[in-house]
């Protein structure tokens, strides 16, 4: 499996990486290989086979609906890097 | 007598008979920390003022004639696991300054129990590696042999509990991350069923195979703190509302009548070292002596497994570790000109290499016309693994095979080359693929003295049947009895 530098750099973009240029050729090489080995599952008849999303059987648990005690607004905030008026403060979002 | 080298059960019975006090115990287990580990460094934090006051409140309990089996015990935590008020770091810079608001359910647990916690150990960053080599602060050293990693993820529980550091630990286990270090490090580790202990308070790396289970230097403590910890809790919607029997309760029955399955693919496998081979043949032979019956099975699609793992364990880590973006906690990186400079550059500021080739392989196999060739693919095969452990425990109640490939390897060794690193794990993914309870005790050492684990697999739920297992072979070799020196 060859994935080039593009490919990386598109996929960072995605994921909100910024890699090092240094770094995408390594990483091209290194995810090349690792898809390269996981390619052999191709080998197999999956044919009208089930996909396992969960080792058990487990369906959605609801509880009832009454309010449950949660944190409180300032413990929620307290480990904000950055934060004004009982809020998270972001850098600007538009220009 | 050294204190910190007590079992848990021995322990015990010391605090219950009045024989020594937690406060004791605790000061010799925090001198060992003192002693030793600026050799290891297991520990990424320390919190010696918090577990001496742990210490007296036990002791005042003890007085008042209240002595569970975990009160007055010192015990220390994976830094994966939330502790209120004290740091979790997930082994990542980018959560280097995050104090938690809350205790995760299994700290709540043992504070209940009247646990003392000691610490907070290092790990692989998000719980990524098998070497605790990709921790974002320092490596942690095995100490049978300190040119050696302990193993990975949960190495810094191993090595605290295998050099007197801890009476026992928390790790997590996603595809191996207790199992692995445990035989690295010649300790118990057991990985329970999934849902079996609730992850609410656990940092999530691939949450429909992560779970936390004890390292422990005996297979009867390794019980004795999931009994602590197991239990449904309506603060995780994985975790399975059925009743937990008393783990300790069933260790001493016979092995007459067992049925050990022993995979044939796994004598073959590619990279199993003959002396971890010839450890694990002695150690079936061990458990035929004192009954257990053989039963030859086949696990076809388990060669799958590593392959089918760094599929979906990636997807699931890249949807995860989204949630670090530098607003709501952790690190956030300067000077960002807009949100998306922000996010970017906390994001590679903050994550480890192995982290951003692991959100990368991800991110890639869920982006559009990827998706059903790798995530799509692989949890198909994922049925069939499933359905391969389901057949072999129609003629099995047990299954017996290596915890790793090797003995530890050197630090350094594998660093460079990710999927040989991924292939120390070839032995204990297929339980988390499936879901099913597996735990590793120390069967042997090699010529050079590295200590080398027997993996035993059970059924669903079937945690009882592999301790007690595990527990007769114990009992039969008494291994756990070996520490590494520290000089």
């Amino acid at each position: 499996m060859k994935i080039t530098k593009e490919e990386i750099l598109h996929v960072a973009h995605l994921a909100r990486l910024e890699i090092d240029e240094s770094a995408v050729e390594r990483f091209a090489g290194q995810i090349g290989d690792i898809l390269a080995y996981v390619d052999q599952l191709k080998q197999v008849d999956t044919a009208g086979v089930r996909p396992t999303s969960h080792a058990l059987a487990l369906t959605n648990a609801f509880r009832d609906d009454v309010e449950t005690r949660h944190l409180p607004r300032e413990n929620s905030l307290a480990n904000a890097p950055q934060q004004e008026d009982g809020n998270f403060l972001v850098p600007k979002v538009v220009g | 007598m050294d204190l910190y080298n007590l079992t848990i059960s021995e322990a015990h019975r010391l605090l219950k008979n009045k024989e020594i006090d937690s406060t004791e115990l605790t000061r010799a287990v925090l001198g060992r920390i003192a002693a030793v580990d600026g050799r290891i460094d297991a520990f990424l934090t320390v919190t010696a003022e918090e577990a001496l006051a742990q210490a007296g409140a036990a002791d005042r309990s003890i007085a008042a004639g209240t002595c569970g089996p975990l009160t007055g015990i010192p015990v220390a935590l994976k830094d994966v696991i939330c502790t209120q008020g004290v740091r979790t770091t997930c082994g990542s810079k980018i959560l280097s300054p995050f104090i938690p608001p809350y205790d995760a359910t299994v700290v709540a647990r043992l504070k209940q129990a009247g646990a003392v916690i000691v610490g907070k150990l290092n790990m692989d960053e998000f719980a990524m590696g098998s070497s605790t080599e990709n921790s974002g602060f320092k490596i942690t050293r095995n100490p049978w042999d300190l040119a050696r990693i302990p193993g990975g993820s949960s190495g810094g529980s191993a090595a605290a509990v295998a050099a007197g550091m801890c009476l026992g630990a928390l790790g997590s286990d996603t595809g191996g991350s207790i199992r692995q270090p445990a035989s690295h490090c010649g300790v118990v580790g057991i990985k329970p069923t999934y849902g079996r202990v609730s992850r609410y308070g656990l940092v999530a790396y691939a949450s429909s195979l992560d779970q936390i289970g004890p390292l422990t230097r005996s297979v009867a403590d390794a019980a004795i703190v999931l009994n602590g910890i197991a239990g449904h809790d309506p603060a995780d919607s994985t975790s399975v509302p059925l009743g937990v029997p008393d783990y300790t309760a069933a260790l001493g029955m016979s092995m007459k009548g067992v049925r050990i399955g022993i995979p044939r693919e796994y004598a073959a496998s590619e990279g199993l070292d003959p002396e971890v081979l010839a450890a694990v043949e002695g150690a079936v032979g061990t458990l035929k002596s004192l009954g257990a019956e053989c039963v030859d099975i086949s696990l076809p699609h388990t060669k799958y497994a590593v392959a089918v793992y760094y599929v979906i364990a990636p997807c699931e880590a890249s949807s995860n570790l989204a949630r670090y973006d530098g607003v709501k906690y952790g690190f956030r990186a300067d000077d960002g000109a807009d949100l998306i400079h922000m996010y970017r550059r906390t994001r590679s500021q903050g994550f480890g290499t192995e982290v951003q080739r692991r959100i990368i392989i991800g991110t890639y196999c869920l982006s559009a016309g990827y998706y059903d060739a790798y995530y799509g693919k692989a949890s198909q095969v994922r049925t069939l693994i499933v359905a391969d452990f389901k057949k072999a425990f129609e003629v099995c109640d047990v299954i017996a095979c290596p915890t790793a490939p090797t003995p530890a390897f050197r630090i350094g060794e594998k660093i460079d080359d990710p999927l040989t690193m991924y292939l120390s794990d070839i032995f204990t993914i297929s339980a988390n693929l499936a879901g099913i309870p597996a735990l590793s005790v120390p069967c042997g050492f090699s010529a050079a003295g590295l200590p080398i684990g027997l993996q035993l697999l059970g059924n669903h739920f079937g945690e009882e049947m592999i301790l007690r297992v595990a527990h007769q072979f114990e009992q039969a070799k008494g291994l756990f009895k070996e520490r590494p020196v520290l000089t």
